[in-house]
């Protein structure tokens, strides 16, 4: 029963962690034919890059351990080769791109001698590896290939580099191409180009095209069949927009569920005095400016979305306004004052009143504290607050306001999860009864299912508070749920700002419309209409 | 890159004025040297005659003046002790100390890369073990104890080897070997360090993944990213060694530098002294912009 | 489920409880801090209970072979060129050995660390001079400046001390100095600064704790180091001076009966090769103890993984 292309039988993998063994897959079967597209989706921890190392021999024993399973290619079982003849078939008949590809290249090599290295090794000779590459180059979209085999890899921007991965990979014409979630720490434009990309090789090459991700957006965009996966285990597997319609398993259910972007938009809130304007702020650095005449109002209890790509001066907006950095220009007036103007007395006694949420809560919360510490050290900075009696009662009820459990309070940052982790932020957050928090990109380091719980949870303690929000995001679908006003921003500058409504279903500038346009939708059926769509503009 | 040499240049330009200011007065603090050099009994004339040939006579500060001239034109002064030209005296000595510093440093480095390499690729096997034994004998051992024992098992016991001097090459047999211990130690630890973050790099990922082989892998792609941490240590032991190995000097009667400057302070002999040090200060500024060249070739990222 | 116990009490007696559990997962680390000890006991009560053997000359006992314990069990280590039994005086000798180590890497930690500290939180001129002041003393041979110190001053303890002391400082300054810029940047501390913690907080409630432990692993690495350098001064014959007696000297003195008596110089420098292995040894194990992302690979017990 040789007739596909590559399959995966009944796979075990166990890695022996100090721990004790853990179970990265267990019982795993799929199948890839030419000229098909095979999503594998699952969050972190799902176990959906292990078949992939499996099948490129990058896993390594000890600690991992292949405890059954068969892995057939073209008929034969890889697993049973030797090294060497796996070592014929990687690069040559299957390639494989990565995750951050600044890493995945070698910092200290020619992007040209890289590319080549891959043809020499499988029997190429230097002279025609070289001609090669330049091609190459050029069909993946490096301008002025000829200047740029002799460039380094830092020499590109992070979308050039995935593409020279991608050159890289398809030097030998390969059957399969695996491609580890190969868009996610790009901007979502360049996601766009390189899926793009992707989709046409792949159509022309006619080779079987296996992508792994945690993006139900991907896979509405180029995958024809999926694969779900939870905890080690395939929960689901269909066409792709069969498994969307009709999910049968409770966890693709709850991960469809939880997609950003398909609730109930806000319609805003009531106008008034706004709690906080921020009037022309500009930040430089150097001759840099990475702020150029920011303005805007937050009204209290509203929550305004700030997005933006990279560079686009959305965290140096967060950075200036709490004083982190230093602005270079304007005002923000708060009850009154200018924040950036306030004397050091002053300044101590706003940071009660403005807090914020960082990105990554393992580097948010020291270490080295228990979330007591971490909770209660507020109090000791602003004393007042809550009386040291009711100290251990309070951080017990912050605790349980964020969805955990009292007894957590003994406890280190690093027992915790991610998603709880960020709550604990949150608790510390609150502890000071501030009337702004800063979200800067609060969910992005967060599985989907888990942002969309973080997310509730910010609403809620809305709700009962009625805290406002300046929220900072890259992707726009995070925020269509739960901003009342949406701030655009590119290079800098505000590019539109108006109500969740308006910049959803009538966004005006080109800029917000071609994020919009770039963002994916989780619905196969919206993405293939997209994509027509993109093709007729594109002809 | 001109700008970089200028700068670097003024950098130790700067800290050698520092060290020769201080190394002068602080010398002279020490003593005066006509005690140590005329007999107790000598005559009040044969004193001053002594002081005034050696200009010790002047306040200190117009004796440093009197230096500076002289150092502008290239001349170090002569040495007390020995009447010769302090520049001679030092390059004699100096010669014995470079070739002995680098000799040990290129067995050094060759020898903890090999091992260390090995050992990086095979967290806790043998070649790991006897890397993590010798590193830690280095930084244990006192080498004027391992030079003292390695004298009795070697030349008394065994005869194998002679005891001091320079003359053969197999005189050179034990300074080297005793030298070789520390530095070795150190460097093969960074060595591997250096090489197991670098084997667990994306970058190895993606060499794997293209079908490279295992032994490309560890010495083209992983070595020379591992190389930059290791070529620090490697400047700093150099360095060290430059200044002097005074241990290894005495104990086998090597006529280096270190045991030249302890000689010359406790013979109050000070241009030899100030002219050591700045013959060592010279060497370690062009062996550290030799550092940096290898840098920027190493690591196309780094560009002065 | 809220504990009744005090958190501060419950903690500070589980900490200690942990080190003896993760020290006993290291049979190395756990040798080494044995024999430490031993060192640290010989060094506190050695010269107030064998001072006077030490010092007593008896002729018969001149070069004395060792493993003859017919002049007493004092004499197990044979006796040295004057006839002192050798146990007795590496047992007095270890006081100064480490009163000199131990000074030294108190006194370079604490000002290393603290101007690598002040120079690491300052923007300013500080930032800047600072880690010219390491580079200027890096650049000083060490030996050089201790010949001319002690050559100058009398090479008792106290100058010993100093002059090593000073030429240990840039290790601390450095280290202190590019961890703090490092850890200036991380999240938590930015987090603290929202708060509105104040700077004092944030450098020893934040930082001081998160660089104490490398610290502390380098000290220990260095109290070996530092023996080191002082044996070497010792030996060359610029450091201690007769009648008083480290480690150092002792080799240094049995140098010139090595044919004839190798015990002289064997003996301490074996106790000099014991006690640095050691200290050797608990640095790497503190490396791992102390670091609560790490400490697991004790926790989990002898077992050895990869």
């Amino acid at each position: 029963m040789a007739d596909h292309l590559l399959e995966v039988r009944n796979l075990s993998v166990t890695f022996h962690t100090a721990r004790g063994p853990v179970h990265a897959v267990r019982d795993v079967n799929w199948h890839l034919d030419r000229g098909e597209v095979l999503a594998i989706l699952g969050e972190s921890g799902s176990g959906k890059s292990v078949s992939a190392s499996a099948i490129m021999d990058l896993i390594d024993c000890p600690p991992g351990e292949i405890t059954s399973g068969r892995i057939l290619f073209d008929g034969r079982d890889l697993l049973t080769m030797s090294r060497e003849e796996r070592r014929h078939i990687n690069g040559k008949r299957i390639a494989m791109i990565f995750q951050d590809p600044l890493s995945h290249l070698n910092p200290v090599y020619t992007v040209g001698w890289q590319i080549e290295e891959t043809m020499v090794i499988h029997g190429t000779s230097r002279q025609e590896a070289r001609q090669t590459t330049v091609d190459l180059l050029r069909k993946v979209g490096i301008p002025d290939p000829e200047a740029s085999v002799h460039k380094y890899p830092h020499q590109f921007s992070g979308g050039q580099r995935q593409r020279l991965m991608i050159a890289m990979a398809l030097a030998l014409r390969p059957d399969v191409l695996i491609a580890d979630e190969p868009t996610t720490a790009l901007d979502v434009t360049v996601q766009a180009q390189i899926l793009a990309l992707l989709e046409e090789l792949q159509r022309e090459t006619g080779m079987g095209l296996l992508i792994i991700t945690h993006d139900l957006g991907v896979v509405a965009e180029v995958a024809d069949r999926v694969v779900v996966m939870n905890a080690g285990e395939i929960v689901e597997a269909g066409e792709a927009s069969e498994v969307y319609h009709n999910p049968k398993h409770p966890y693709t259910r709850k991960l469809i569920a939880a997609a950003p972007g398909q609730g109930e938009m806000s319609s805003g809130v009531e106008e008034g005095a706004p709690l906080l304007s921020l009037r022309n702020v500009s930040k430089r650095y150097g001759t840099f400016e990475a702020l150029k005449g920011v303005s805007f109002d937050l009204m209290p209890g509203e929550t305004v979305a700030v997005v933006g790509e990279s560079g686009s001066g959305k965290s140096t907006t967060a950075k200036v306004l709490l004083r982190l950095e230093e602005a270079s220009g304007g005002s923000a007036i708060y009850k009154g004052r200018d924040l950036f103007t306030l004397s050091p007395r002053e300044l101590y006694e706003m940071r009660r009143d403005i807090q914020m949420v960082f990105q990554d809560p393992t580097q948010s919360l020291n270490p080295r504290m228990s979330v007591y510490a971490l909770i209660s050290e507020a109090w000791v900075i602003h004393p007042g607050i809550v009386e040291r009696s009711r100290w251990r009662a309070r951080v017990a009820e912050l605790l349980e306001q964020v969805g955990l459990l009292p007894e957590h309070m003994y406890r280190y940052p690093h027992q915790f999860s991610g998603g709880q982790r960020q709550r604990i932020a949150i608790a510390r957050a609150l502890a000071l009864e501030p009337q702004i928090i800063v979200c800067d990109e609060a969910v992005s380091a967060l599985d989907v299912s888990i942002q969309a719980q973080v997310i509730a949870l910010l609403d809620r303690l809305q709700d009962e508070l009625g805290i406002s929000f300046i929220f900072i995001a890259h992707d726009l679908p995070v925020v269509r749920d739960f901003a009342d006003r949406v701030i655009v921003m590119q290079g800098g500058r505000i590019v539109e700002q108006g109500d969740v409504r308006q910049i959803f279903e009538a966004p005006r500038e080109p800029y917000t419309q071609a994020l919009l346009a770039a963002s994916l939708d989780p619905d196969p059926e919206i993405q293939a209409e997209r994509r027509a769509r993109r093709l007729e503009a594109a002809e | 890159m001109r700008q970089f040499l200028a700068r670097r240049a003024v950098a130790s330009l700067v800290s050698l004025a520092f060290l020769v200011i201080a190394v002068f007065f602080l010398s002279r603090l020490t003593g005066d040297p006509t005690d140590l050099y005329l007999p107790v009994d000598a005559s009040l004339e044969a004193r001053e005659q002594f002081r005034q040939l050696h200009g010790l006579n002047d306040p200190l500060i117009v004796q440093f003046w009197h230096y500076l001239k002289d150092l502008a034109v290239l001349d170090f002064g002569e040495s007390i002790r020995r009447a010769r030209p302090a520049l001679d005296v030092v390059l004699e000595a100096f010669q014995w100390t470079l070739a002995l510093a680098l000799s040990t440093m290129a067995l050094v480095t060759v020898s903890a890369i090999v091992m260390g390499a090995l050992a990086a690729f095979h967290v806790g096997g043998v070649f790991d073990r006897i890397a993590t034994f010798f590193s830690l004998i280095g930084a244990s051992a006192p080498d004027f104890w391992i030079a003292i024992v390695a004298i009795v098992v070697f030349s008394v016991q065994l005869g194998w080897l002679p005891t001091s001097g320079t003359g053969t090459p197999l005189h050179w047999v034990l300074p080297i070997a005793v030298l070789f211990i520390r530095p070795f130690g150190l460097i093969l630890q960074v060595v591997r360090g250096s090489m197991i973050t670098a084997l667990g790099s994306a970058y190895v990922k993606t060499a794997r993944a293209k079908g490279v082989a295992a032994r490309p892998i560890i010495f083209v792609h992983a070595l020379r990213n591992a190389m930059l941490p290791v070529i620090t240590v490697i400047g700093d032991q150099l360095a060290g060694m430059l200044n002097g190995v005074v241990i290894v000097e005495t104990v086998f009667g090597f006529p280096g530098i270190g045991k030249l400057m302890i000689d010359s302070i406790l013979q109050r002999d000070f241009s030899v002294i100030l002219a050591s040090i700045i013959v060592t200060a010279m060497a370690i500024f062009i062996m550290n912009l030799l550092i940096d060249m290898a840098y920027a070739v190493l690591d196309p990222r780094i560009r002065y | 489920m809220v504990q009744t116990t005090p958190l501060r009490e419950a903690r500070s007696k589980g900490r200690l409880a942990t080190t003896w559990s993760l020290l006993c997962a290291d049979k190395f680390a756990l040798a080494a801090a044995i024999i430490l000890t031993i060192v640290v006991l010989c060094a506190v009560f050695g010269p107030m209970f064998l001072g006077e053997q030490a010092s007593h000359q008896n002729l018969r006992g001149r070069n004395a072979p060792p493993f003859d314990l017919a002049k007493g069990w004092l004499y197990v280590l044979g006796g040295d060129q004057l006839g002192r039994p050798l146990l007795a005086r590496i047992v007095v000798a270890a006081q100064n050995t480490m009163a000199i180590a131990t000074g030294a890497v108190l006194a370079s930690m604490t000002i290393g660390g603290t101007l690598g500290l002040i120079a690491g939180n300052s923007r300013g001129r500080a930032g800047q001079i600072i880690p010219r002041l390491a580079d200027v003393i890096m650049s000083f041979p060490s030996l050089l400046l201790a010949v001319i110190v002690l050559y100058m001053l009398e090479p008792s303890v106290k100058n010993i001390i100093i002059v090593l002391a000073i030429t240990r400082i840039p290790v601390y300054l450095r280290t202190t100095r590019a961890e703090i810029l490092e850890i200036r940047e991380r999240m938590f501390v930015q987090a603290a600064k929202v708060m509105g913690a104040s700077e004092f907080r944030i450098v020893f409630r934040h930082m001081l704790p998160v660089i104490l432990p490398t610290l502390i692993t380098i000290a220990t690495l260095d109290f070996a180091f530092v023996m080191l350098a002082e044996s070497s001064l010792s030996f060359l014959g610029i450091g201690i001076q007769p009648p008083e007696i480290t480690w150092g000297l002792m080799v240094s003195q049995g140098r010139p009966y090595l044919t004839t008596a190798w015990w002289l110089s064997f003996w301490p420098g074996l106790a000099i090769i014991l006690a640095t292995l050691s200290l050797n040894l608990l640095s790497n194990w503190m490396r791992v103890a102390l670091d609560p992302q790490q400490r697991w690979r004790l926790e989990i017990g002898g077992r050895k993984n990869g």
